[in-house]
């Protein structure tokens, strides 16, 4: 069945069965791999995205229940013009393997979006379901209170 | 160039060959004939790291990224004596070439050379070169590019300066090489890339100068790594991202019983399923191409299937019972038999047993390869530490020549070892035998990967002291496990990685033996990050604070009284350590802490772990680390490895176990194998020493003091002391 997809703001139409998750649609059907598979199960987090701007995972989300516009990884900014929370992350020096990453900067930007300035504790509840192997934990920590303070400078 | 035949094999000697529109530089190496792009036919090995030509300059890093930031610091050692800023440098992985081959797989050690395992390790670091392997792991790939990365840099910059006299019309002392430039005293600038041609017509000086340290401007300073603005945009490639036109996606089922084979299948149901365009009987298991990756898999959940028995007992306890068995053999290596540990003596004995579990990597990304067949040649795109090997295991799979595989290695989403084993990249020639003509990606489900891991073995040891007025009279070791090198190389050999961490630890005890027994187990093994070191270092460690407890000492001075005779470097780590956490041996109602200490990899590391009581929960507080990183490469990635390293020791001290029942794996996702996140990751305070002249290994070193200093707070903690892991099975941890 052909299905409607609004996705960092460009419409896309894709024909598959409606119980896809939107994580396989958006990997393997419109090729945008910044999303990651990680668990299939939602108990790692790599392939959070927005939908209408809450972070939801989207192996987890159906093509068919998908009920607002989606931003990916590649919707909130690009290397030549990065957001503010992707700078962070490139200033902190974050990544290493850097396969949970796309996931980890989608759940900070919404958390970012609802709290301007997350304490410990606010991040430490938002990121508990964001897993990292290499164990980047507290670089990431650093990025979202830069990423805080830039937004709120930056206005 | 026959006259460079006299130089010895260690020596480099810098060369340069023309190539199309420039230049490249490498480091020729006389040892035997090696195939590779622009090798020489005379014996000799060019390694062509540096390539100049008009896109700018290219360092080709033969050693794949998986998080350790390798790329960029090998980046690095050229950069500096080319005096280039390290932004301006593009970095490729190149193809498998024996000319990438490395030096060496084991980092020596600067003490205890002429111990009796020691011989062994001087073949074992012959091994690569014999064997034309090309491996990223072992934590040696600094340690290897030290000297000859920096040599190729230098002598470009040599060779760049000559033709940019030349272009100019000016002596040599009167240019120098700049910011990717060379500059005249007049201030005119001719850019390398202009130079590249020129630069191939003039020989490089045999052996150039290399920088002073002290003059260092990219070397010793934190680098941002090359590949961050990729990684935080969604835009870097991993292998499981790559994406042909007209691929198909699969997925994959193997044995759950491993390498148990298959009797039967039926997949009449499957082949009807949505997308579904062919199921592939591959003997030992089975995969589903469809058009798109959720859809194969689940086609491949609609599979009926009857497996073989399991080549192993079927439950964890017998397992267990038959690596236990393994001490009724002779011993596969003795790392150490020195003294006369069978003597009576006086004083007390000490003696424990302990044991830890199966481990899996679970690296981020799922193993996955794509590849294409085409009837003379196979394409090959794989996140992979071990090319050469691989290149030829495919070629083999498919009934082709090697020369007819072309391997991508791409980044990848986590090694930790997993992927210096290369089944992965077999199974998805094999399903891509099966579609001529298609491009296909095989991409196994998180529990297709966690059940069919090469595991970091279950291992037993027995350890036995003898203390004789606080002092360590005698000292035995005997660990039993299944052996990884036999499994990885299909053939038995006696296997130091059973006893690493463990007999090769710069502790001065007179009489002392350390044996490693060989387990009949066939469980597929594989390099867990840090090998052996992972579970010996918990032995190791957890029974040297046994025995400090039982002499009435201080585990630091105890620790210092045993090591200061005999490794300075190791000494001074342990004394930074507990300077750093302010160790007095006394911890206040609540707050447990413990230390250990491991020298793995040319790098002696000294962990301290603070544990506090929550409400009956332990949360880990903080982590102290200090290290001896040789030279210091680049302090802000040594400091995310070490810290990196550590959480992946805690994670497996605490949480992690792979189980078996009926022969197949339990755990199968996060769900069962639960790893450390951001509300119980510890604080962490690191200091880097650099006390040797070359870098020692930083990827792995991190780990094995993790899980006894762990292991020995909780000691300090509750008074209980921990002989096994996982930690969870007794203890409650904050979440
Ligand atoms: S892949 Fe969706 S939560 Fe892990
Ligand atoms: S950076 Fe490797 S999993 Fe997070």
């Amino acid at each position: 069945m052909a299905y409607t997809l609004e996705i960092n703001g460009q419409s896309h139409e894709v024909d598959l069965p409606g119980e896809v998750p939107l994580l396989w649609v958006l990997r393997d059907t419109l090729g945008m791999t910044g999303t990651k598979f990680g668990c299939g199960v939602a108990a790692c987090g790599a392939c959070t995205v927005h939908i209408d701007g809450v972070a939801v995972q989207s192996c987890q989300t159906t093509l068919e229940t998908v009920d607002g516009p989606v931003t990916t990884i590649e919707g909130l900014g690009t290397p030549g013009a990065m957001s503010a929370i992707q700078r962070a992350w490139v200033e902190h020096d974050v990544a290493q393997c850097g396969y949970c990453q796309s996931g980890q900067i989608m759940q900070a930007a919404a958390l970012l979006a609802e709290t301007p300035d997350p304490t410990d504790d606010e991040i430490d509840a938002a990121m508990w379901g964001n897993l990292c192997r290499c164990g980047t934990y507290p670089r990431i920590r650093a990025a979202i209170h830069t990423a805080a303070k830039t937004i709120q400078a930056e206005g | 160039m026959g006259r460079l035949r006299t130089f010895t094999r260690r020596t480099f000697i810098v060369g340069s060959v023309a190539v199309a529109g420039g230049v490249a530089f490498g480091a020729y190496q006389v040892l035997r004939p090696a195939k590779g792009p622009g090798a020489p036919e005379d014996g000799l090995r060019l390694n062509p790291w540096v390539l100049i030509d008009a896109r700018g300059v290219t360092v080709i890093v033969p050693r794949a990224e998986m998080g350790q930031g390798v790329q960029t610091t090998l980046a690095a050692l050229v950069a500096e004596e080319m005096e280039m800023p390290l932004g301006d440098i593009r970095v490729e992985h190149g193809p498998p070439a024996e000319v990438y081959a490395n030096m060496s797989l084991l980092i020596p050690r600067d003490y205890d050379a002429k111990r009796p395992g020691a011989v062994m390790e001087t073949l074992y670091q012959a091994m690569p070169k014999v064997l034309g392997l090309q491996i990223t792991g072992g934590s040696f790939s600094a340690f290897d590019a030290y000297e000859p990365m920096r040599k190729a840099g230098a002598a470009a910059r040599e060779v760049l300066r000559e033709a940019g006299a030349a272009r100019l019309g000016v002596g040599l002392d009167q240019v120098r090489a700049e910011a990717g430039a060379i500059v005249a005293t007049d201030g005119s600038r001719i850019p390398y890339a202009d130079l590249a041609e020129d630069a191939a017509k003039i020989e490089p000086p045999k052996s150039p100068r290399l920088k002073d340290p002290a003059d260092w401007s990219i070397l010793g300073k934190s680098q941002i790594r090359l590949d961050q603005p990729a990684k935080a945009t969604g835009t870097a490639t991993f292998a499981i991202d790559v994406r042909r036109p007209d691929m198909r996606f699969a997925t994959v089922r193997m044995s759950p019983r491993l390498g148990g084979g298959m009797v039967s299948f039926d997949a009449s149901v499957a082949e009807t399923m949505p997308g579904v365009e062919k199921v592939v009987d591959l003997g030992d298991g089975f995969a589903v191409v469809a058009t798109n990756t959720w859809l194969a898999m689940q086609a491949a959940e609609a599979v009926t299937v009857e497996w073989g028995a399991a080549p192993y007992p079927a439950e964890t306890d017998a397992i267990f019972a038959r690596i236990e068995d393994a001490f009724a053999d002779k011993p596969n290596i003795t790392a150490r038999d020195e003294g006369d540990v069978e003597a009576d003596g006086s004083g007390d004995l000490v003696e424990a047993e302990y044991r830890v579990p199966y481990l899996a990597h679970a690296t981020m990304e799922p193993m996955n390869s794509t590849a294409l067949f085409t009837g003379d040649g196979l394409e090959l795109w794989s996140g992979n530490q071990a090319p050469i090997m691989l290149q030829k295991a495919a070629a083999e799979a498919v009934g082709l020549d090697q020369d007819a595989v072309t391997l991508h290695t791409t980044i990848m989403g986590g090694g930790f070892g997993r992927r210096a084993s290369i089944d992965f990249g077999v199974i998805a020639a094999r399903v891509a035998q099966a579609m001529p003509g298609t491009p296909v990606q095989v991409t196994w489900s998180r529990e297709e990967d966690m059940r069919h891991d090469h595991y970091r073995p279950g291992a037993i040891a027995r350890m036995a002291a003898r203390l004789d007025g606080g002092k360590v009279a005698m000292l035995t070791g005997d660990v039993a496990c299944g052996s990884v090198m036999g499994s990885q190389m299909s053939i038995p050999m006696a296997d130091r990685t059973i006893v690493e961490g463990i007999g090769d630890q710069p502790y001065r005890i007179e009489n002392r033996r350390i044996r490693g027994y060989a387990a009949d187990v066939a469980v597929p093994l594989g390099y867990w990050r840090s090998v052996g070191n992972s579970q010996n270092a918990f032995f190791h460690e957890s029974f040297i604070d046994e025995m400090a407890h039982a002499a009435g000492a201080d585990p630091v001075e105890f620790r210092l009284g045993l090591i200061r005779p005999e490794h300075a470097r190791s000494a001074a780590v342990v004394e930074k350590v507990a300077e750093m956490a302010g160790w007095t041996g006394k911890t206040p109602e609540g707050v447990g802490r413990g230390v250990a200490f491991t020298h793995s990899f040319g790098t002696p590391v000294a962990e301290v772990i603070e544990v506090v009581d929550e409400d009956g929960s332990i949360r880990i507080a903080k982590v102290w680390i200090a290290a001896d990183m040789g030279v210091i490469l680049d302090p802000g990635n040594c400091e995310a490895q070490l810290t990196g390293g550590c959480v992946f020791g805690l994670t497996a001290a605490v949480h992690g176990k792979i189980t078996f029942a009926d022969g197949m794996v339990n755990e199968g996702n996060f769900t069962d194998y639960e790893l450390l996140r951001m509300s119980n990751v510890p604080e962490f305070e690191v200091a880097l020493m650099a006390n040797a002249d070359r870098p020692g290994g930083v990827g792995e070193v991190g780990t094995p003091p993790a899980a006894p200093a762990l292991a020995n707070a909780i000691f300090d903690l509750t008074g209980e002391r921990v002989r096994q892991l996982p930690l969870i099975d007794r203890f409650d941890f904050v979440g």
